[in-house]
């Protein structure tokens, strides 16, 4: 009848033979016969061939009946874990924007164990297409209930009939992806008979223009015929399908913007040296910090701060840290963590050593600032003997009882206050040590201010008060 | 050269982006959210991909994707975050698909609370999900080797096509310390079993599935030739005071460092200990345990967690001397002082 010979062969995106099934029948597909997953693999080949992105074009197999659909696709293939493949689907499309990523999934696959991955790539507006097979019920794993199984449906695992009680109600996913903002195109259609086939054949191949073109996330749902599943003929299943699916999951278009979607085609990352080095604030590593610090003479320091939040104790901490890393010593910096952090006090412990430094953790410290009474309470007992204790007397009214221990009384949280920078105060406590005990030069401290705080007026009130805790210290 | 002051979990994007890591996929969760605050804020500035994915589950699928697309990719989480990705976990290793996976581990079982502990040590040496199948384990015990373990962890899930762990914990995830930071980013090459949406690959099928028992049987045998060669070329570890030590401790991460400090105490009071350090926790560094216990009066494995450890120890040495194990749980650490009374 035809004199068009392409319409008795197959698509050219499906393989010539099915090696890949690895038994000796390579002409056959393994679906039952009446099954909708072949005549939607066809539509789909043939649409990747009209539209000429068979080497472009990654499909995403999934786990179901469909697990083996790279039998028959002539394109790459990914197989993915169960409900998953809008996950996998994402990860291969942004890694390859350039492609085409088909995902495929039956209801029990997409509508329940995957319901997050398929609402969530739809918000995202991933560009992809998305072929959804709705039978109303699980065909590999023998006839289960579906999420989408229809009220008083007899499966494996509703055996009296699906209850609306107990099981609730048949997920009627199109409706649920048309709420959200990003999908571009989301469509109902349905392989029962050859009026809806040839429709159907149209909206498989827009939905996949629809990504040739960079317009985002498209999603057809397909409702299909499993007789196997639902233990009826091939007639009898499509027949139901019509009279029963078609009533509970109406055909139609749910979301068409593609006339208006902008299309967007995402690039490919840098791989330009200077680019990603750049991106990492790695490019000019090089420094005019003038070291000062004899290392060899250098003794170890294990230092606690604490106060409470607010007062910076954090950043002096690692303010040290930095500072001791210009000079080219080891250092560590730990904020207080475990069972400590609970009950108010921030800390941290900050080591310095001309050594590598094995634990982190400042267990006895040779250095303890307190910027608050509690901190100085639960603290002054763990100082090592001889040890310093520097206590922010503008807070703290309490005296160190500790006769085996230096301690300084410093109005911290006055100083910085009075200069305009209160949150500087666990800082100046960092100069009142450096000033004390001259491990490094507390001027140096004014080059890690300046490095690190961008904005210039305050960097130089840190100074100021940096200074101004020194002349104190030096005063005593 | 500059070094940068920085925390372990951002030393860790940074390693891996100058690895040529470009496609980051996460979920947040404590201790390893800076690993994702760091990916989020990097990746765009030079084309990279970020994904805070719906959900853990997610973001390893994520991964599986674009592993399989040939790209280099990562994610990072803890313990319960974790545990749902192990499923993910077993598909890459299933369907050989390289990538970086990094576990901050906090305390279990459970909810359990977000202080250090390493009570994900059996799920993640072990591979964490079902089947026959082995991760390699990074196990970084510095902001440095954060930064070290990033950058090389990607040239051995390529050279064996199998995902990488870099197993740390919250200290080592949290601490700042400074590192240098390689100077040249690494090319990407191109594999013939990777699906890039071109002529070239179009016959590629990334997939985990083998219907055949006898050719799933070859394929596990085949995947365990692997992880003998993987046993044989990628031992790492250190000996720290190791070679006359009449007290051999093991142990790794934030542990590790406990236990240096320990060593040197030791060492100060006569007492020879030595720390045998493994930074590959699969493969174990078994040749290495058998060398130190031979000589070793007493073998103590310190791990933040219930003699997890101190069993592959046991086993590296085939049980032949007493391994004794020393483990804080729940967030706890041991002090140095608790780890020196262990031997005097």
């Amino acid at each position: 009848m035809s004199t068009n010979p392409n319409i008795l062969s197959k698509s050219k995106a499906f393989y010539d033979e099915f090696t890949r099934k690895g038994v000796e029948d390579v002409i056959t597909t393994h679906y039952c016969p009446g099954c909708g997953h072949g005549i939607l693999h066809k539509m789909i080949a043939e649409a990747v061939a009209d539209l000429g992105i068979q080497d472009k074009t990654i499909l995403i197999s999934p786990v179901g009946c469909s697990v083996f659909a790279y039998y028959y696709f002539d394109t790459g293939n990914v197989q993915v874990a169960h409900g998953r493949a809008p996950a996998a689907a994402t990860g291969v499309k942004r890694a390859r924007p350039g492609s085409i990523v088909i995902s495929y999934q039956g209801d029990g696959d997409l509508a329940a164990i995957g319901t997050a991955e398929i609402v969530h790539a739809a918000n995202r507006g991933e560009s992809m297409t998305v072929f959804f097979v709705n039978n109303a019920i699980y065909g590999m794993t023998g006839g289960q209930m579906a999420p989408t199984t229809t009220i008083g449906q007899k499966t494996a695992t509703t055996p009296y009939g699906r209850k609306a009680e107990n099981e609730g109600y048949p997920i009627k996913m199109s409706e649920l992806i048309s709420t959200l903002n990003a999908p571009v195109f989301v469509e109902r259609v349905s392989l029962a008979d050859v009026p809806n086939r040839n429709k159907t054949r149209n909206v498989v191949k827009k939905a996949i223009q629809n990504q040739v073109e960079g317009k985002g996330f498209s999603f057809v749902e397909v409702l299909s015929a499993c007789p196997s599943g639902l233990k009826k003929t091939p007639v009898e299943t499509n027949e139901w399908v019509k009279s029963t699916l078609h009533t509970i999951f109406p055909i139609g278009n749910y979301r068409d913007n593609t006339a208006n979607a902008q299309a967007m085609f995402k690039k490919d990352p840098s791989s330009n040296r200077d680019d990603v080095l750049k991106a990492l604030n790695l490019l000019d590593r090089s420094t005019d910090y003038k070291t000062s610090v004899d290392k060899t003479k250098f003794t170890d320091q294990n230092v606690r701060l604490a106060g409470f939040g607010g007062q910076g104790i954090l950043s002096a901490g690692s303010t040290l840290s930095v500072l001791a890393m210009y000079e080219g010593l080891e250092t560590t910096w730990i904020p207080s963590y475990g069972p400590e952090m609970r009950g108010g006090t921030s800390n941290c412990h900050v080591r310095v050593s001309n050594k590598r430094i094995g634990s982190p953790l400042v267990e006895t410290p040779n250095v303890l600032i307190t910027m608050n009474g509690p901190s100085l309470e639960k603290f002054e007992s763990i100082v090592e003997k001889n040890g310093i204790i520097i206590v922010n007397s503008s807070i703290i009214d309490k005296k160190v009882t500790r006769k085996d221990v230096k301690t300084y009384y410093v109005p911290l949280t006055q100083i910085s206050t009075d200069m305009g920078v209160p949150a500087a105060q666990s800082v100046a406590g960092l100069a009142a040590y450096l000033a004390i005990t001259k491990v490094i030069p507390v001027e140096k401290l004014e080059y890690i201010v300046h490095k690190s705080l961008k904005r210039k007026e305050l960097a130089e009130k840190n100074i100021a008060i940096i200074r101004k805790v020194a002349e104190y210290i030096n005063s005593l | 050269m500059q070094k940068e002051f920085i925390k372990g979990n951002e030393a860790v994007v940074k390693g891996a982006i100058l690895a040529g890591c470009t496609h980051y996929f996460g979920y947040p969760i404590t201790p390893a959210s800076e690993i994702a605050h760091a990916a989020s804020f990097y990746m765009p500035l030079f084309g990279g991909t970020f994904i805070q994915a719906e959900s853990e589950v997610s973001a390893i699928n994520m991964v599986y994707g674009a592993a399989g697309a040939g790209v280099r990719c990562m994610t990072a989480s803890s313990g319960p975050g974790f545990s749902l990705k192990a499923e993910g976990i077993s598909y890459l290793a299933g369907a050989e698909l390289p990538c970086v996976i990094v576990d901050v581990m906090r305390a279990g079982p459970g909810l359990g609370n977000i202080f250090p502990e390493q009570g994900d040590y059996n799920q993640v040496v072990k591979g964490a999900g079902h089947g026959n199948y082995k991760v390699v384990v990074l196990a970084p015990n510095s902001a440095q080797e954060m930064a070290d373990h990033g950058y090389m962890a990607f040239d051995i899930a390529e050279k064996h096509r199998i995902p990488v762990m870099i197993l740390t914990d919250a200290y080592i995830g949290q601490m700042m310390e400074p590192v240098d930071f390689p100077t040249e980013v690494k090319k990407v090459k191109r594999f013939d079993w990777a699906v890039y949406g071109d002529k070239e690959s179009r016959q590629a099928l990334v997939t985990s599935i083998v219907m055949s028992a006898e050719l799933l049987e070859e394929h596990n045998i085949k995947l365990n030739k692997k992880y003998e060669k993987i046993e044989k070329e990628e031992v790492k570890y250190e000996g720290y005071k190791l070679d006359d030590a009449d007290v051999v401790f093991v142990a790794y991460g934030v542990s590790s460092r406990i236990v240096m400090s320990a060593v040197d105490i030791l060492r100060n009071k006569n007492i020879k200990a030595g720390l045998l350090r493994p930074i590959t926790l699969f493969p174990f560094p078994k040749q290495a345990c058998i060398d130190a216990a031979s000589k070793a009066k007493k073998i103590i494995a310190v791990e933040l967690s219930n003699g997890q450890l101190a069993d592959d120890v046991r086993l590296a040495i085939n049980c032949k001397k007493e391994v004794q194990h020393y483990g804080r749980m729940g967030g706890m650490t041991p002090t140095v002082e608790e780890i020196v009374s262990l031997v005097e």
